[in-house]
């Protein structure tokens, strides 16, 4: 393996939403070419992470760090130019009602590349087939399941082959088959393409299949309590509340 | 056999008190509520167990698991031992998973009361700040339309030949109606009070001049703030709603130039158009009772509108029109980007958005009337 690089340095952070402190001190690094687990115990603060990660909300105290930038104290053009490397899957999919799916997948393109509008129409078929959705590029997003949505908006996201990739519960309302499929996708991504990925899950069967390092926060405690590869965690962590995430409580 | 709930409370020994619940349990009924219990141990403070006997208890749903939740809360206030063995074996196994999660106490404590004064000083502060918001949205506009204008704006063209439609073609019938009648109802007081002096051909200025000058800019503003307003908040607002905004942020394409621009300049480019429309509406309204009522002959009545109407007034109305125009689409569209998350949320925003776009029209109307009143013209 290559020598470890960061790319994404999270340093004392504290998130809150007005006074309500949702979690504090959280200092953990994301490598290049990590597959990089965000998890924890539901509403304890993971959207949120992504949405500080991302730019969308300041946090209330601590640094975000892209290399060697420091995002949230510099100026919206440079958050603008670093965040238009990362591609986003948003919870709720958040695909643009208005526009098919091809031309969801293709905005992006046709607003950073010089692709004629056959190139990019190969673009946006490969992307639908990578998520298993060939022949649904004139369907509204209204038309489709949740699931697709989902799947449509990790086709999006994927548009423009970012270096960073940003998955809010990709795996929720598929099926195992589909589930499985997105996981090989995910990890080709990395070999392939170098891509960091950021995920958000709570899909024990991934997170220890593709999770190459992780942060759990924990709700009790208002902060992290441990960051590192999943199944290294799963071995060696004393923690019952890590422990019980990981083990989906059944005692061993 | 259905039999109410009971409740029946022993005290077999002095540390105990034992709960005998018989009958039927369930919601809806009249259950005996965990105070009873609460009273029963205020009298003798050396209590220190609970113990139950369903024995008795024929069925049990929801209003079981309520009263004992009480009970609960009850005995860890009082330091009582609550034992559980006595209940039926599905409800301890229920219970055990409502509190296998320590109720949240952390959490935001609801508002309480606000004094008058506090109220007061909050919706100041809120005024100054939705004031400093609405500044900052229109400057962030002007930026748009400056980039616009430099031709690096990103906004679809399909979109703004969608938008364009929607706020014309078919906005007609509506505007053709209401600009007709208040053509005619003009008409109508006008003609009341001229034909006692027998000038009853001056019906034709004063419809003409209204018209053309105010009356169809305002009615047709008004008309498009409750149409198209409401829609671009409602649009904008579900947007919002599904994060469809935040994508589009996080891919770095400005919401400001890809939504809002094209709704600004299609409402900016038509609204005059319709004006126009709106002005011939209203003359035809007036002319129906002119003709029709007060027999002026249409080509006198054509005749002596156009000589009343002159290019400066038509200048202003339509000018007028571009204006409304501009505040229809940004009120809409600003209401729109503050929307909060929920489904209420999109509705404030279209209320709010016909709101401020009124009296954005009304203030602005004033404005206009005043300066041209300096200007002489
Ligand atoms: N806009 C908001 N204003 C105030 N509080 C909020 C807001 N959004 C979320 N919260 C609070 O923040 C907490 C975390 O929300 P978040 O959506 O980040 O959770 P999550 O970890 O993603 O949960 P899930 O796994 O269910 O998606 C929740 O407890 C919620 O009460
Ligand atoms: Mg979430």
């Amino acid at each position: 393996m290559t020598e470890k690089e960061a790319h994404i340095t999270v340093q004392d952070l504290t998130m809150a939403y007005g006074d309500f402190v949702l979690m504090r001190d959280l200092t953990f690094t994301i490598n290049r070419g990590d597959i990089f687990i965000i998890m924890g115990g539901s509403g304890c603060g993971k959207s949120t992470m992504m949405t500080i990660l991302i730019g969308l909300k300041t946090p209330a105290k601590g640094r975000v760090l892209y290399g060697e930038v420091d995002f949230w104290g510099a100026d919206q053009q440079t958050r603008d130019r670093i965040i238009r490397r990362a591609g986003v899957m948003y919870q709720s999919g958040a695909l643009w009602s208005s526009m098919t799916l091809a031309e969801n997948i293709a905005l992006p393109l046709e607003t950073y590349t010089d692709l004629s509008p056959g190139q990019i129409r190969e673009v946006v078929k490969l992307k639908l087939a990578l998520v298993g959705m060939a022949g649904f590029e004139e369907f509204y997003p209204s038309e489709i399941s949740g699931g697709m949505q989902k799947r449509a908006g990790i086709a999006r996201a994927m548009a423009l082959d970012p270096e960073v990739l940003f998955f809010d519960e990709p795996s929720a309302g598929l099926d195992p088959v589909s589930a499985r499929r997105l996981d090989d996708l995910i990890l080709e991504l990395r070999e392939s393409l170098g891509t960091t990925m950021v995920i958000v899950t709570h899909e024990l069967a991934s997170i220890f299949a593709i999770g190459s390092n992780s942060v759990f926060l924990d709700v009790s405690k208002r902060t992290m309590t441990a960051t590192g590869n999943p199944n290294q965690l799963l071995a060696e962590t004393r923690d019952p509340n890590l422990r019980q995430f990981l083990t989906r409580g059944e005692k061993s | 056999m259905t039999a109410r709930g009971e409740m029946i409370l022993e005290q077999p020994s002095a540390d105990t008190l034992k709960v005998i619940l018989s009958g039927d349990w369930k919601l809806g009924g009249e259950l005996p509520g965990a105070d009873k219990v609460q009273q029963r141990l205020e009298g003798r403070p050396g209590v220190r167990n609970l113990v139950f006997d369903t024995r008795e208890l024929t069925s049990w749903d929801t209003g079981l698991l309520t009263f004992l939740m009480n009970l609960g809360t009850l005995c860890s206030r009082q330091k009582i031992l609550l034992n559980r063995d006595g209940l039926p074996p599905g409800a301890q196994r229920l219970l055990e998973l409502a509190l296998a999660v320590p109720e949240k106490t952390d959490a935001r404590q609801a508002e309480g009361r606000v004094s008058f004064l506090a109220y007061l000083g909050n919706q100041t502060v809120e005024l100054f700040r939705s004031a400093g918001e609405m500044l900052e949205f229109i400057g962030d506009a002007v930026i748009a339309v400056l980039r616009l204008l430099r031709g690096k704006a990103q906004y679809r063209r399909s979109d703004l030949g969608l938008i364009m439609q929607a706020v014309s073609a078919q906005a007609l019938p509506i505007v053709s109606l209401i600009c007709f009648l208040v053509g005619l109802i003009l008409a109508f007081i006008g003609a009341i009070q001229l034909q006692l002096f027998g000038a009853q051909i001056y019906v034709a200025d004063l419809v003409g001049i209204a018209m053309v000058r105010l009356m169809a800019a305002i009615m047709t503003g008004i008309v498009m703030a409750g149409r198209t307003g409401g829609a671009f908040a409602a649009q904008l607002g579900t947007m919002q709603v599904n994060q469809e905004i935040d994508a589009l942020k996080t891919l770095g394409i400005s919401p400001m130039e890809f939504l809002v621009l094209p709704r600004m300049l299609a409402l900016a480019v038509m609204m005059p158009l319709l004006c126009l429309y709106a002005n011939i509406m209203g003359i035809l309204g007036g002319m129906v009772v002119g003709v029709g009522m007060l027999n002026i002959g249409f080509m006198e009545y054509y005749n002596e509108t156009a000589k009343a109407i002159g290019l400066w007034n038509l200048g202003i109305g339509l000018f007028s029109g571009l204006v409304f125009g501009v505040i229809v689409a940004l009120a809409g569209c600003m209401r729109g980007m503050q929307c909060g998350r929920s489904a209420s949320a999109v509705g404030d925003a279209a209320t709010s958005a016909v709101v401020t776009a009124i009296v954005g029209i009304i203030v602005s109307t004033a404005v206009i009337t005043v300066l041209c009143n300096m200007l002489g013209i």
